[in-house]
């Protein structure tokens, strides 16, 4: 059936190509584009606009934002990746502190998807990069780092390297050659879930986190 | 006629309803006011607006061969492409993946495209549950109800409505109309559910032809959830949906969360390439892409009408008229209602059956002013117009020529025949300053809510001519 | 979108187009446009062979009637001299749609050279008369409600504004929601009436929240919406035509 649909369709599409005007020449689009402590600002105010927590850091103390952080809100256990980039950092700073738990799993998600969806309080991951002007972070899931790690416990917090700052959606895919390698998943990520559904009015935690922490590692 | 007496009913119902007037209001105003405040250099959204209708025009004039780049880069990527010609083939293709996985339950991401499929009761026909898990549209499931609004599908019911209903609905849980909590508890509800369910269904906001990328807007993070928890994910999308280059979709985002809600981006934006891939431990084991034409190809045909389909569902054209506004979109009695609604439901459905929709406008272009690709609506409606009343059949609408009688062509004749002739005209309209003190100006409708416009004493071609005003 | 305008130095003698409604109901309004243009030192031609624009017949789908009765106005306007229009709606017609209209045919070419000459009275006197204007009248104030097609086809609700603002005891009042069209949409009023109701009750709502004492517009469709539903109401809030207010205001009464 699909294929006698995929041959009538395309046979109507080419048959009867409307006369379209040539498109005109793209038009350049200004974009913005900020020194690195602009863009920092940008970045976070407009993360903070939708209720997400920023917090800038000298790269070499982050884990101890996170402990801090992590601590105050009174999270019980944190889901971070053994194999993952940021790994060492937190299990050397971790040390033998008993708050929050450190838990991690390298199992397919279906095999513990029952602890992971009512159990973990809190997951912590990397992202590959983030942009400005919208305030978002840009996350390529992968093998260690998974999919449901950003999306299904109640707080999420997100590491980045201000290195990796580019000012814009636009900038990111061309610098970094997108089209050649789309990973399985590409995120971008720019507040916790959130809904104006029921009379416009903003409600956060939906169905994604409730609360998103980012720390942004500065080499200052 | 019978058409027309339905939308006229509907009409009727809807500015009867002062509390769907009101929330309607509120809701348009807070819209258009975020969407304005988005925009702040009106030089810069000219040249973003050119950009988005450039690139969905240059996608279309390559459609069938986008489309087939696109079929070969998924299939390349592991997710199988499915085409249906129509609804009823789109959900047997569903119907069937449903019955290969012998799943009981179909966890949906909020998608335009399975309202037009009338997927729900189509699966539940068979025995299938379909869940809505975008707020707004689970609320309406609730309430039996289709979406009003393509963005925004709950957004004429009040809190308190909703909290009737799921005190209603959930006689357990506490009555709250507080909407914190409101959201907590569909949080937890529709948490066990995408726990247990085996198929995801989401739509698609731009498919990516070089890459073979799916891209979904969303808020909430159901749409991650219906893409990322359950083995197997099924992605439906008419065949206009395709952009060619993934250096396109960054515009067009901005286009669009911005046009929409007046949001500069949504919390989550989820490109989709491939299945879950060797080692990886999370994600579907299985995506399908399912391309509906459903009367899209043959709105291609037309070189003025194919412009419809550079429509990226915004909704920001319904949120913009002053028609939408007043009736809501429940009104319409289509899948997409307000501006693009009547452009693009009567163009698939057919003039004869929905042929009333091009009519109901003031052209007042409100809807031209803030579309994000410069769909001229206003133009379109006109052609349409045009197109439900001409007599040949040269024409490539279906339906065609379905609203025309014999009284209404024959007054337009009249008509004509006495403005083209300046000799007739003069006569005529002389006549009518004289006839006027005589014959009241019964305009029927009109003067329900006005009083007659008053016949001036001499026309302004006899006062010009008395003025002194030469000729030529 | 209006495109970039470019306008002509001041010409000798203008065309002066009527349309049909200000012909019929408001003569008043076209015999002020074209007192304030000669008043300005440029001759002002009527030519008695115009009839209508064509514009109702071209929203209601009968394209053949409107093309039949444009031909008949681009014969009786010849001359290269420029075309003032009073109104939005009728010049966006002859400006924007008569090039679609002709378009194809063998009459383009001379459809295009017409639809360049067509102005709409405001952006004429503004940008190609430079009026300067001197308020004789009694403290007013004003509402004004811009057409849709001069707003959005013409883009001339800046020079609607600027006229205006020249009165020097006009006191302009905005109403909320002013870019809002009237409900009027010509047999649209006609064809849907409970939704026009519904549109221009809450237009007039918005104007008489201002405390204006009078309603100016550009365009006769919307006068006589809103002023017939003013009326109606039996409010005390009068509209007047823009030409007609701002010659009545400014010409100076013999004696």
């Amino acid at each position: 059936m699909t294929a006698k649909a995929r041959d009538a369709i395309l046979r109507r599409l080419r048959n009867k190509q409307p006369g379209f005007d040539t498109p005109s020449q793209p038009v350049a689009i200004e974009t913005p584009s900020w020194p690195m402590e602009a863009r920092i600002a940008q970045f976070k105010s407009m993360l903070e606009t939708v209720r997400a927590e920023v917090h800038v850091t000298a790269a070499a103390h982050w884990t101890e934002t996170l402990k801090s952080v992590a601590e105050e809100k009174q999270i019980s256990n944190l889901l971070y990746a053994k194999q993952g980039p940021l790994a060492q950092a937190i299990e050397r700073a971790w040390g033998d502190t008993l708050l929050p738990k450190l838990v991690c799993e390298e199992r397919p998600v279906d095999e513990w998807k029952e602890q992971i969806f009512f159990h973990i309080d809190a997951a912590v991951t990397s992202a590959r990069a983030a942009i400005a002007e919208t305030g978002s972070l840009i996350l390529w899931p992968d093998a260690f780092e998974p999919r449901t790690w950003s999306l299904v416990p109640p707080v999420h917090f997100v590491v980045v390297d201000a290195e990796k700052l580019y000012n814009t959606f636009a900038e990111a895919v061309e610098a970094e050659q997108w089209a050649q390698q789309m990973p399985t998943n590409a995120l971008l990520i720019s507040g916790p879930s959130k809904s104006a559904d029921i009379q416009q009015t903003l409600a956060y935690g939906v169905h994604g986190p409730t609360e998103l922490i980012v720390i942004l590692k500065t080499s200052s | 006629m019978q058409q027309r007496a339905d939308f006229n009913h509907r009409v009727e119902q809807a500015l009867g309803n002062a509390q769907l007037k009101a929330s309607l209001r509120s809701a348009m105003d807070g819209l258009m006011a975020s969407r304005k405040a988005c925009f702040p250099d009106a030089d810069a959204l000219d040249a973003l607006r050119l950009r988005g209708a450039q690139i969905r025009a240059n996608a279309l004039s390559k459609l069938p061969q986008l489309l087939q780049q696109l079929e070969q880069r998924c299939t390349e990527n592991g997710i199988r492409v499915h085409w249906a010609e129509s609804v009823d083939e789109a959900n047997g293709i569903v119907l069937d993946i449903m019955r290969q996985h012998q799943a009981e339950l179909l966890i949906k991401g909020k998608s335009m495209v399975s309202e037009e499929m009338d997927l729900n009761r189509f699966l539940e026909s068979h025995g299938i549950e379909c869940l809505e898990s975008d707020l707004g549209e689970y609320i309406l499931q609730l309430a039996g109800e289709p979406p009003s609004h393509i963005v925004a599908p709950a957004i004429h019911k009040t809190r308190q409505d909703i909290a009737r209903l799921f005190k209603e609905k959930f006689p357990d849980i506490p009555y709250s109309d507080d909407v914190d909590t409101l959201t907590g508890n569909a949080r937890g509800i529709l948490r066990k559910k995408f726990y247990a369910a085996r198929v995801g269904l989401s739509g698609v906001n731009f498919a990516v032809a070089e890459s073979g990328t799916l891209c979904l807007v969303e808020n909430e993070g159901n749409g991650r959830m219906c893409t990322t928890v359950p083995p197997v994910h099924i992605a439906v999308t008419g065949i206009e949906k395709v952009v060619e280059k993934l250096a396109h979709v960054p515009p067009l985002l901005k286009l669009l969360t911005r046009s929409a809600t007046g949001q500069p981006i949504t919390t989550y934006f989820n490109m989709i390439s491939s299945p879950r891939k060797t080692g990886e431990k999370d994600g579907p084991k299985e995506v399908h892409l399912l391309l509906l034409d459903n009367g899209r190809s043959r709105i291609y045909e037309d070189s003025e009408l194919v412009n419809t389909l550079r429509c990226i569902r915004c909704g920001a054209c319904m949120n913009h008229c002053p028609i939408y506004t007043r009736i809501g979109g429940h009104a319409y009695g289509t899948t997409i209602p307000g501006p693009i609604g009547s452009i693009l439901e009567p163009q698939k459905a057919g003039l004869d059956s929905l042929g009333e929709l091009p009519v109901a406008s003031t052209l007042c272009g409100a809807c031209a002013e803030v579309c994000p690709v410069r769909i001229p609506i206003p133009r379109l409606l006109n052609r349409l117009r045009y197109e439900r009343i001409r007599s040949d059949r040269d024409g490539a609408s279906h339906g065609q020529g379905s609203g025309r009688t014999v009284k209404e062509a024959a007054i337009w004749q009249a008509w004509s025949w006495l403005h083209r002739s300046p000799r007739r005209y003069r006569l005529a309209m002389a006549l009518a300053t004289r006839l006027c003190k005589i014959l009241p100006l019964g305009l029927g409708p009109w003067t329900r809510v006005r009083k007659p416009p008053r016949i001036a004493a001499r026309t302004l071609h006899q006062r010009a001519r008395e003025e002194g005003f030469n000729d030529r | 979108m209006p495109e970039q305008k470019r306008y002509p130095a001041k010409p000798k003698r203008v065309y002066f187009f009527a349309t049909c409604l200000v012909d019929l109901l408001f003569p008043e309004a076209g015999l002020a446009g074209m007192q304030l243009i000669r008043r300005e030192g440029v001759e002002v031609i009527f030519p008695q062979d115009q009839t209508c624009c064509g514009q109702p017949a071209w929203n209601s789908g009968y394209r053949d009637e409107a093309r039949e009765v444009a031909l008949q106005q681009l014969a009786c306007f010849t001359e290269d001299h420029p075309i003032v229009v009073p109104s939005g709606s009728c010049a966006g017609m002859m400006r924007h749609h008569y090039p679609e209209m002709f378009a194809g045919s063998a009459d383009q070419g001379r459809v295009e050279a017409f639809s360049s000459r067509v102005y709409e009275l405001t952006e004429f006197l503004v940008h190609v008369l430079k009026i300067a204007l001197q308020d004789l009248g009694e403290p007013v104030r004003v509402a004004l409600h811009t057409s849709c097609s001069a707003r959005r086809e013409m883009g001339v609700a800046e020079e609607h504004e600027a006229l205006l603002k020249q009165l020097s005891k006009v006191e302009l009042m905005t109403q909320a929601r002013k870019e809002e069209c009237c409900g009027f949409g010509g047999t649209f009023a006609v064809k849907q009436p409970a939704i026009s109701a519904e549109m221009v009750s809450d237009k007039a709502n918005a104007i008489a929240d201002t405390g204006a004492d009078l309603l100016v517009s550009g365009d006769c469709g919307c006068l006589m919406n809103i002023g017939g539903h003013l009326d109606y109401r039996q409010a005390s809030i009068d509209s007047r035509h823009i030409a007609s207010f701002i010659w009545e205001r400014t010409h100076a009464t013999e004696g």
